[in-house]
């Protein structure tokens, strides 16, 4: 155990790197504003004087690296500025709407991994059957699907047409209290208070954003999946295990399954890229409550220091998300182990 | 008849439509007996023994043929009877047999699976069983290797694993199929007479498919001979060495490399072994090279002081099993790689002043050329023979490019109509010319061939070999032949150096060498390579 | 083997005919890639002839024909301002395609100069390239470009710098691997022996050989740079209305499909999809042209 703990913490260190590089193209990202930034922060009734008080106080007077190393000390004390809209602290906001965010990526990607994951194996143990055939024109059609243009289309079919989804705006309808906070998931914080009413009606906000993102991840997933598994059931070693009449669950599910798995995993992190990229997307078309849609917002009335915050918090949750994907692989596949 | 197959034909569905791979093909085996499977890539051996056990590759199927094996209709058996046959009452050994275990699970634990899926053993019993089967393949402490992965294990010591995973439930017919390729020689013979040791133990037959007549010869009690999916010829070696019936056969035969014979033997009709080119003067000279790789602690020692002499005129041979320094030392030669420390002279001139990050501009790029080890890979693949055959003439001479082209194609043997041909559509032997006559264009004076003939077949190895002593014989170009197997060197050598982790640990005149070696090395390298009956046909 | 040899004829024109004659081979073998190859064409065809064939001005507004359903008239409908949404579709190919050709071309000679120049020589070059392309690979990459449009402003031109930044890494990283594993080919090191520097190595021997990967990636990328650009102009960066451009369009429709009105969004949608699906079907034909082992 000692020698997982070990690795486990070496691949954190290994994070550090990406953290920094975070870093510092988000503080490239804040200097190239067009223009004086002084400027442009202090408005258009600005004066002389008021944009030389501005540019001191934002630090602009200094030189580049003492800027980067002011940028940094903010950064720690959780200091992302204040959003020039609302006012408010921007780290405030992003943790408020954080969970909303979470809520819906993670209930896509489970639903697309529970659905996808099947899907290729079965494809792929059938070759050339229906099904992977199916999965083949699913693959191809999935990843030609704007999100924004599923959502709408689920939209207008499920709300408008059908009347099954409620309308497409926000995480709860105002005949419901919102849960106490506790996840800041609502139907697990419903559930948790044993309302069970509740629960349901942010399910039914949450199953057609959630959908739209699911059918986005799901066509590299099940793409990814199938591959790795027609690689894993053509390589030597199911021929050995053939070979000495081991039985074909034994095979399938567990020779061939676990090493494609690691391919799969490898691809997670790509897949987490696009989805939180489509989250914005999607939060937009459903009114969601999240980050993504407070970025949107705030591009729209140029509250950079929102957005740019935006930028940040998504980057290091990705990472934080990449470095759990490396520590499940080192977990799972021996080969990496001994070179550390 | 304890295994018989009659009328065994299979096929491959493919783009173009179904393609037989195997037809007509009859053998049988009886009790205890070891029997050979002889032929050369593409000869449908291994298609046989896959179609028995069944675990063809997608599209193969099982055309007609019946094998009967111990009164059971193998060939009516659905793939779940077979299952319950495969593991139990056949078993099967694989080349490449590290890439023949399952990479992410303990070998321990890929033992246990077979032996838990017949049967063999309880829950609670498996890991003695496991090491148990491991113990009986030699592996020092089993205890310890047993929670081994596959990438930590030598290729020697997976395919012990391998043979301990097909032995663990006593099958009672063990299929080997090329388990030796891709090893070295010494690892070879060490697999080869466990395998004998243990099937001869336990009363076992055997199948062992080969290309390697050699191995076939020493290790067999029949052989079948195959040729394009079918069986072209079956004896007991002594009959079939001495008095081969099939044309094919003899080929093969007069083709191996062997003791006694001139490089003239191995071509039918057999020829006359070309004139030796006076020696000359020391032409090369490598003066106490040495080559390291990596730093600190993990410094690995390549080449360690080597030191030697190329005369003009002259063949030296620098043989040793991968991973003993020869190639690295080729290409240091080659000027494609620096030496650590060390020196190369050329005419008594310096090379290595010359970093070889700039040796393509030195004017003595022209006297060092190099033929490689697979042609194919060798050739550019977009780039026609003409192409690849003209691109030194026009960067290294002034030479007019399609004449010297045609003229060089003349030179190997390569008809001028396939010149504008891409590598895809060249055949071994004809890629090979490709390289050999891209090797000649700037007229070189020392030519290093690397392991030329390791990819073909020995059919085409024996027509490229006597090319090259045509060559030698006609240019007076001076060779510098690595390679693995002292009995090709031999036949293409004046003077044999013996190279072990990186040092020469022999040099002499090559009938000395090897009639009768001094280092221990050198012993059990000859020892190791199995090689036929010295006859003559 | 032997048949083979007797029926390739050496002539240059011949070889020509050959390729063709393995394409044709290829999609009558797939007629999937067939309607690939059509698709493909019909775009481009839409991008270069689109203003000869649209029946009114997309930037006309007619009070009175506001929100109508798609008619014989109007094909596709019209929009809340009365705009023909046809003629509006249309014309918006060419900057949609614009903007992602001109992403992907950048990124792409960008991207396969680092990549090669990382994957031949290795050492510092190497170091630096990985690191820039880790660095961008760090952050989630539509969310990246949101970034890198905000900060740069708000125009067309970033759009497609931002597009092609986040498309840097994919190439970078398939030339950089398909030069590496040919670095130390036999043919390579023949190349070397024949005189040849390293730089003419690079551009003649190796690059042209990891061509038909790129053109996969390319084929491939393309669809994605396509939704990536339309995506950032759905939130409302980089194209401004009234032009015509599909992201933006389905934005402004989107509002409208809860009251029913669906073709606003519908066609623009509609057009975005079948222009990916078809550079994604490409790029997976392309690939089976290329090499069949990896058909999926």
């Amino acid at each position: 155990m000692g020698q997982r703990t070990r690795l486990v913490l070496s691949r954190m260190l290994q994070a550090l790197p990406a953290l920094a590089g975070v870093v510092i193209v988000s503080f490239a990202l804040t200097r190239m504003l067009p223009g004086d930034p002084a400027v442009y922060f202090a408005g258009p009734a600005a004066t002389e004087q008021s944009i030389a008080q501005i540019r001191v106080a934002m630090g602009l007077d200094l030189s580049l690296p003492m800027q980067f190393l002011h940028y940094a000390r903010d950064l720690l004390m959780g200091d992302l500025g204040n959003s020039l809209s609302t006012g408010q602290p921007v780290l405030e906001e992003l943790a408020r709407r954080l969970p909303a965010s979470l809520e819906l990526t993670l209930t896509a990607l489970l639903l697309s991994c529970a659905i996808a994951l099947p899907l290729g194996v079965t494809a792929a143990v059938h070759q050339g059957s229906w099904i992977d055939h199916a999965c083949r024109a699913l693959v191809t059609a999935g990843v030609s699907l704007p999100t924004f243009f599923t959502g709408i289309a689920l939209i207008y079919v499920f709300y408008y047409l059908l009347g099954w989804a409620p309308a497409p705006l926000g995480r709860l309808d105002f005949v419901y209290l919102s849960p106490p906070d506790v996840t800041g998931f609502y139907v697990v914080d419903a559930l948790m208070a044993g309302d069970f009413e509740t629960a349901g009606g942010a399910m039914r906000q949450l199953i057609l954003p959630a959908s739209t993102l699911a059918l986005f991840t799901l066509a590299p997933i099940a793409r990814m999946a199938r591959a790795a598994m027609l690689e894993a059931l053509s390589s030597d070693y199911i021929r050995t295990a053939k070979a000495a009449g081991l039985s074909q669950r034994k095979i399938v599910y567990f020779y061939a399954f676990q090493n494609a798995m690691l391919p799969v995993i490898t691809t997670l992190g790509m897949v987490f890229s696009f989805t939180l990229g489509a989250n914005v997307l999607v939060e937009k078309v459903f009114s969601w409550p999240g980050i993504g849609s407070y970025a949107v917002e705030a591009l729209v009335v140029s509250d950079y220091a929102a957005v740019q915050g935006f930028v940040l918090a998504m980057a290091i949750l990705f990472v934080a998300l990449n470095l759990v994907i490396d520590i499940v692989y080192t977990l799972v596949d021996p080969r990496t182990r001994s070179t550390t | 008849m304890f295994l018989e197959v009659d009328h065994l034909a299979v096929s491959f569905a493919t783009r173009r439509g179904k393609v037989a791979a195997v037809r007509d093909v009859r053998f049988s085996l009886a009790k205890g007996e070891t029997l050979g499977i002889v032929g050369e890539s593409g000869s449908g051996k291994s298609v046989s023994a896959y179609a028995i056990m069944q675990i063809l590759d997608r599209g193969g199927q099982l055309e007609s043929g019946r094998i009967q094996f111990d009164g059971m209709e193998l060939n009516r058996y659905t793939n779940r009877e077979m299952r319950d046959i495969r593991g139990r009452e056949i078993s099967m050994v694989f080349q490449n047999p590290r890439a023949a275990l399952n990479p992410i699970r303990k070998v321990g634990h890929q033992i246990e699976d077979v032996l838990r899926r017949h049967a063999r053993t309880s829950a609670s019993g498996a890991k003695s069983a496991a090491i148990e089967a491991m113990r009986a393949v030699h592996i020092n402490q089993p205890e310890k290797r047993y929670h081994s992965y596959p990438f930590e294990l030598s290729g020697g010591m997976s395919q012990r694993i391998v043979i301990a995973l097909a032995l663990a439930c006593d099958p009672r017919l063990l299929i080997a199929d090329e388990p030796t390729t891709g090893l070295d020689v010494t690892t070879q013979k060490v697999v080869m007479d466990l395998i004998a040791e243990l099937t001869r133990s336990r009363g076992m037959s055997s199948i062992l498919i080969t290309h390697d007549l050699g191995l076939a010869a020493r290790y067999c009690d029949r052989i079948v001979v195959m040729k394009s999916g079918e069986v072209v010829e079956t004896g007991t070696p002594d009959g079939l060495f001495h008095a081969p019936a099939n044309a094919y056969t003899k080929r093969l035969i007069r083709a191996t490399p062997r003791g006694g014979i001139g490089i003239g033997d191995l071509v039918d009709p057999p020829r006359q072994a070309p004139q030796r080119p006076a020696i000359g003067a020391p032409l090369l000279q490598v003066r106490d090279l040495r080559k390291t790789f990596g730093k600190g602690v993990n410094t690995v020692t390549a080449v360690d002081a080597v030191s030697f002499d190329i005369h003009a005129g002259e063949s030296l041979g620098l043989v040793g099993e991968s991973g003993c320094g020869k190639s690295t030392t080729s290409s240091m030669i080659m000027r494609l790689a620096d030496p650590t420390s060390g020196e190369i002279l050329l005419d008594g001139r310096s090379l290595t002043d010359t970093p070889a990050s700039r040796f393509a501009r030195d004017p003595r790029r022209t006297s060092l050329q190099m033929v490689f080890q697979d042609a194919l890979a060798s050739l550019n693949p977009r780039f026609t023979a003409r192409q690849s055959i003209a691109d030194p003439i026009r960067r290294l001479t002034r030479e007019n490019a399609d004449g010297r082209t045609e003229e060089l194609a003349g030179q190997v043997g390569l008809p001028v109509e396939l010149l504008d041909r891409f590598p895809h559509q060249l055949s071994g032997g004809q890629n090979a010319r490709v390289g050999i006559a891209r090797a000649l264009a700037s007229r070189p004076r020392l030519l290093i061939l690397d392991e030329p003939t390791a990819a073909l077949d020995v059919s085409i190895q024996a027509i490229v070999l006597n090319l090259l002593a045509d060559l030698r014989a006609d240019l007076g170009i001076t060779y510098l032949f690595v390679s693995h197997d002292l009995h090709v060197v031999r036949l293409l050598c004046d003077r044999i150096l013996v190279m072990k982790k990186g040092r020469i640990v022999e040099e002499g005149d090559a009938q000395r060498v090897m009639s009768n070696p001094t280092h221990e090395y050198t012993r059990t390298l000859l020892d190791a390579v199995p090689s036929l009956p010295n006859l003559k046909i | 083997m032997a048949d083979r040899q007797s029926v390739a004829p050496p002539i240059a024109p011949a070889r020509t005919r050959r390729l063709l004659g393995h394409a044709v081979y290829v999609i009558g073998d797939n007629p999937i890639t067939a309607i690939a190859f059509a698709l493909f064409a019909l775009i481009i065809g839409v991008a270069v002839f689109g203003p000869l064939l649209i029946p009114f001005d997309p930037l006309e507004t007619n009070a009175s024909r506001a929100l109508m359903p798609p008619s014989l008239d109007n094909w596709f409908g019209t929009d809340n301002l009365g705009r023909d949404l046809f003629s509006r579709v249309i014309i918006a190919t060419r900057l949609d395609l614009m903007i992602s050709v001109a992403a992907v071309a950048l990124a792409f000679v960008v991207g396969a100069a680092m990549g090669s120049a990382a994957g031949y020589w290795g050492g510092w070059i190497d170091i630096v390239t990985g690191r820039l392309i880790d660095t961008i690979m760090a952050f989630p990459l539509f969310v990246l470009a949101m970034g890198i449009v905000a900060a740069l402003g708000n125009t067309v031109e970033n759009i497609i710098y931002a597009t092609a930044i986040i498309n840097l890494p994919f190439y970078a990283r398939v030339a950089r691997a398909e030069v590496r594993i040919r670095r130390d080919s036999g043919f390579v090191q023949a190349a070397r022996l024949s005189g040849n520097s390293d730089l003419r190595i690079l551009a003649l021997h190796i690059f042209p050989n990891t061509l038909p990967p790129m053109m996969v990636q390319i084929s491939l990328n393309m669809g994605w740079a396509i939704l990536n650009a339309a995506g950032l102009s759905f939130i409302g960066l980089g194209v401004r209305p009234p032009t015509p451009e599909w992201g933006i369009m389905v934005a402004e429709g989107a509002n409208f499909v809860v009251s029913g009105e669906w073709w606003l969004a519908f066609f623009p949608g509609l057009a975005l999809m079948i222009t990916v699906f078809a550079f994604n079907l490409l790029g997976d034909g392309l690939r089976d042209i290329v090499d069949p082992r990896q058909r999926t």
